[in-house]
């Protein structure tokens, strides 16, 4: 075979569907794709068909990112934003996965809870703005009760699908040998959803960051969101990009670190 | 032989009014001590259901189920359960898997250690007996079918259980992995003396590892018929192929294909055949 035709067939190998692809290769694709984008932003802005205005060039979101580390706090934007959005998120947590564990596993609690938490997940988040300001106030635990709204509902569904999922045979099978049903949420149902369980917190962060910017409309004087929305006001479109970007590198940091967890976790599902 | 389960004018209804569905009707059955009972029949006929029923995960509609002699009010120890599949749980090793009933008394009762070597001294015994051991600190889905299988087994067998019953659990595994636990199963009801009530819709199996092989019919599910089956205890593959297991096999198939109505049409399948060839040879 000619040096042609191998590499012709390699090419269609790659493309097989659902096939392999070497760790090498998936790097490359990565890094292909994500160096395209920037390489066109890049391309576009010296280009000079757009205004600097409308289209800041990667080379002036990095400077003002690093005029905003230097002369202003961006430090402090990062932590009170990270902060308010675990804190948010992790009240959700922390209230959601209880009930959706009793939604999925006890049928009245289901019929109580389920058609209730699917009417208010409909509920747009920021149209409780007002409602949380005369209720809680306007300091930080506005700010935080805004994410829980936007990410507890779903949340609650989420896992309550997670608990459902178990397969009906391994509850079954504990009931034959004998568990009572405290035993079997303990020692069957909530050990067999906790990777669904994990997947589905690392996808309602996700959420929960989308919500920040909202949540920062309230009578915030710091943060990511906050300094996206002020930027807007002076028309400092390079902040806007350098806020999103940040928020977006934050929030890929924070599902790698899911995903390193789930890994560490459930050994099992890794081993084959 | 005395007798272990005694099912007495079982009734089973799923769904409630005229659109309620009879699993069971009527069903009256002896399985004795030590015995090795399989069940057959085609899809519909209740075979699952009535297991279940034995294993209390299911209420019957009216009827008992008795176990030496006193009525059963839901899932017990003294019966243990295998299924077919997805009943082992993946994020315990194998050996972890078969202790698992150990673990749910090691956390009510006060244990004296020489009770948890005992029953680790029960595991280790059960690893050696279904060919475990150089998996038993593996997970499940390293294991290929028919060792998830042995797993289920000897996790059900941990407690010493009277009573094994077990839902087509070689339904999945292929046709050698079977050969090879068909031995197996058979030489631990004898080990063990469990009474076995099995479910399967392989007739070969049914009566290879049956004492008695009983037939049910769909529509409502009920006992068709009841088969003594006449070969020697000590099984041996080669048996599946004499005269006499061959003429079982083709009653016991013509039975179910009775029961179940439905037969191969050859004369239509002729003549659409027939009709086929006449197209071609038109073009």
């Amino acid at each position: 075979m000619s040096s042609r035709n191998k590499i012709l067939a390699k090419w269609d190998s790659i493309w097989v569907i659902r096939g392999e692809l070497s760790r090498r290769s998936y790097l490359l694709f990565a890094l292909f794709g994500m160096l395209v984008p920037l390489a066109a932003w890049w391309g576009l802005s010296v280009s000079g068909w757009m205004d600097k205005v409308f289209m800041p060039g990667p080379m002036d979101v990095l400077s003002r990112a690093y005029t905003w580390l230097m002369e202003d706090e961006l430090s402090h934007d990062i932590w009170i934003s990270t902060y308010r959005v675990l804190a948010g998120f992790s009240l959700s947590a922390v209230l959601a996965i209880p009930i959706g564990l009793m939604i999925g596993t006890y049928r009245p609690v289901q019929a109580m809870l389920e058609p209730l938490t699917d009417f208010i997940r409909y509920m747009p988040a920021v149209a409780f703005i007002p409602l949380v300001m005369l209720w809680v106030g306007i300091d930080e635990s506005s700010k935080i009760a805004i994410i829980f709204i936007g990410t507890f509902f779903q949340m609650i569904l989420m896992v309550a699908e997670d608990v459902r999922r178990v397969p009906i045979t391994q509850i079954e099978a504990a009931q034959t040998m004998g568990a009572s049903r405290a035993e079997i949420v303990k020692l069957v149902i909530v050990p067999s959803a906790k990777p669904a369980l994990l997947d589905t917190l690392r996808v309602t962060m996700g959420w929960a960051w989308t919500y920040l910017v909202v949540a920062e409309l309230v009578a915030a004087n710091s943060g990511l969101g906050y300094s996206i929305l002020r930027a807007q006001r002076f028309m400092q479109t390079d902040k806007i990009f350098a806020g999103i970007i940040l928020i977006g590198l934050i929030g890929l940091t924070i599902d790698q670190l899911f995903r390193w967890l789930h890994r560490r976790n459930f050994p099992w599902l890794y081993k084959k | 032989m005395t007798t272990k389960i005694s099912i007495q004018a079982a009734h089973k209804t799923f769904g409630e009014g005229e659109r309620g569905i009879v699993a069971l009707q009527d069903v009256n059955l002896q399985i004795g001590s030590n015995e090795f009972v399989t069940f057959v029949g085609a899809s519909g006929c209740g075979k699952s259901t009535l297991l279940r029923c034995i294993g209390g995960l299911e209420t019957l509609s009216s009827g008992s189920i008795k176990v030496d002699g006193v009525d059963i009010t839901g899932p017990g120890v003294d019966r243990a359960m295998v299924f077919q599949h997805y009943s082992l749980y993946p994020w315990l090793t194998v050996t972890e898997n078969i202790k698992f009933s150990r673990q749910l008394r090691a956390g009510r009762e006060n244990l004296t250690s020489s009770d948890v070597e005992a029953a680790s001294g029960r595991a280790d015994a059960l690893i050696n007996l279904m060919g475990l051991n150089h998996v038993r600190d593996a997970y499940p889905n390293q294991l290929s079918g028919g060792m998830q299988q042995r797993v289920a087994i000897a996790r059900a067998l941990l407690p010493r259980p009277q009573i094994l019953l077990m839902d087509e659990p070689f339904g999945a595994l292929d046709a050698q992995t079977r050969e090879v636990m068909h031995d197996m199963i058979l030489h631990v009801s004898k080990l063990e003396k469990t009474t076995i009530v099995f479910v399967t819709h392989d007739v070969e199996e049914a009566i290879y590892l049956g004492q008695r092989v009983v037939v049910m019919a769909p529509r409502p599910g009920r006992v068709d018929s009841i088969y003594e089956v006449d070969l020697p205890a000590q099984r041996d593959q080669d048996m599946k192929l004499e005269p006499g297991f061959l003429q079982q096999k083709k009653a016991i198939l013509n039975r179910i294909r009775e029961t179940a109505g439905m037969r191969t049409d050859l004369e239509l399948l002729e003549r659409m055949t027939k009709q086929a060839e006449q197209q071609n040879d038109m073009q």
